[in-house]
């Protein structure tokens, strides 16, 4: 895009900056955009499963839903309670928000169709989701209020149990693929089952990381059926109980951008990203950001119906899935997978 | 071979996102000032718990358990840390590095199991 602009008679500087600040908001107004829409999807799938229509009145199909929820939200008024402590009161939303928009810098939406091509790239998106528990925990503490603190205390230890759990599965795919840069890892998809499937959960040793993946992914963003932070029997609403108008919509539009996040990771580290899912000439007619784009719907359509099909665990359960289950298995399947590439890669 | 400009997009970036989010949490509050929404009374500042007035400071006490989570957290994220330099360079050093891996996975799996066996883990 540099190229672009520079033929329009700018300075390389110049080309450059604009080019950058086109890809940002190329990446963060269809992100927004996006997420509206996924939320309205995700009703729409939940209301389908449970054998009702979904939102259908405003708009054709209800297409225009989160537009008008948005538009409401915006228009009411912005609560700050007395005994809350503002400035972390009103940071807090923005901390998430920004920290949800900020981990796409590095996703590989085609090859070199990348904002920031950093090689530690998937370093990178672990370090910005460990700070998406500062917003909660901000949340939770400015509110001053008793249950918002509780799920607070609860959401940031179960988003910590989980990333641990995920950090030794990203190790798994990182010992495969050989590097931290996100187009490498995609393709060093290409053909990895048996030279014709592109992506890793074709791999005997990579298929059950991907499905722990799948699950500390749900836990790690409060999705159902982990959503036990904002269990509305016991916590109102979670630590978002005090927010009102668009601070409490942030929650949701960070939230949701998280989850789309977690599909787009599913996508890149284990199904091959922007590449087709197999090595067939033709299909690379397809531009790859439009089966990057399908590969997230999958993965969404996947976390929109275990929300609308499983029951929600109990706090207990959930830690003992993450540190006596998710852990052990994810650090053995370390020694698994890096004495197999030993034996077979690297060995002598 | 670091490549530091690389780093320039995402800090861009973080402006750009932190202004959006800003923007998104003040306009409404000036916009609710502009339409009269904004009619705050101390009712509806006080606290949200169910409709009685809190029986006592939220910022009390918690759970010890919550603490033990976060201690274990930091020290299996350090673990994590000091296998990701190991992952991308197992190629060049080859079994002794993969060995001594494993000792300080051996070692640390220990840690996992005295952790388990004294119920740091559980939440009963």
């Amino acid at each position: 895009m540099t190229a672009f602009f520079q033929n329009l008679g700018m300075s390389y500087e110049w080309a450059w900056a604009i080019a950058t600040i086109c890809g940002i908001l190329l990446i963060a107004l269809p992100l927004m955009l996006g997420v509206a829409m996924i939320i309205y999807a995700d009703r729409k799938i939940w209301a389908a499963m449970a054998l009702r229509r979904g939102p259908n009145v405003v708009g054709p199909f209800g297409l225009l839903q989160s537009f008008a929820d948005g538009l409401k939200v915006f228009l009411q008024e912005t609560i700050v309670p007395s005994a809350a402590n503002k400035g972390i009161f009103l940071i807090a939303p923005i901390v998430t928000f920004t920290v949800a928009l900020l981990a796409w810098a590095v996703i590989p939406f085609n090859s070199g169709a990348v904002l920031a091509d950093i090689n530690v790239g998937l370093l990178y998106v672990l370090a910005i989701s460990s700070l998406g528990v500062y917003g909660t925990v901000m949340a939770g503490w400015a509110s001053n209020s008793k249950y918002p603190f509780f799920s607070a205390m609860r959401a940031s230890a179960q988003m910590i149990s989980y990333e641990v759990s995920i950090g030794f599965i990203l190790i798994c795919v990182v010992l495969w693929a050989n590097s931290f840069n996100l187009n490498e890892i995609v393709l060093a998809q290409k053909g990895a089952g048996l030279g014709f499937v592109n992506g890793f959960w074709f791999n005997i040793l990579l298929f059950p990381m991907w499905v722990m993946f799948l699950i500390s992914g749900m836990a790690e963003t409060g999705r159902a059926p982990f959503d036990l932070t904002e269990a509305e029997s016991e916590l109102v609403a979670g630590f978002q109980t005090e927010y009102s108008s668009m601070s409490f919509a942030l929650y949701w539009l960070g939230e949701y951008a998280n989850v789309l996040l977690m599909c787009a990771l599913n996508a890149t580290l284990f199904f091959g990203g922007w590449l087709p899912p197999f090595e067939i000439p033709f299909l690379y007619w397809v531009p790859g950001f439009v089966w990057l784009l399908l590969k997230i719907l999958f993965f969404f359509f996947i976390f929109s119906w275990v929300k609308a099909t499983v029951p929600r665990y109990r706090y207990d359960q959930l830690m003992r899935l993450g540190w006596k289950v998710f852990l052990p298995v994810s650090l053995g399947f370390v020694v698994l997978v890096s004495g197999w590439l030993m034996f077979t890669r690297y060995g002598a | 071979m670091v490549d530091l400009s690389q780093y320039l997009p995402i800090l861009i970036f973080l402006v750009i996102a932190l202004a959006l989010s800003t923007a998104f949490v003040f306009l409404p509050m000036g916009v609710a000032r502009l339409t009269g929404t904004h009619n705050p009374n101390a009712d509806k500042l006080s606290e949200y718990e169910c409709g009685f007035p809190a029986f006592e400071d939220p910022r009390s006490q918690f759970d010890v358990r919550f603490y033990l989570i976060a201690i274990l957290f930091i020290v299996f994220d350090l673990e994590a840390a000091f296998l990701f330099p190991w992952a991308v360079s197992l190629d060049v050093t080859g079994w002794p590095g993969w060995i001594t891996m494993m000792v300080f996975l051996g070692e640390l799996a220990i840690g996992l199991a005295y952790a388990w066996k004294k119920g740091a883990l559980d939440w009963e």
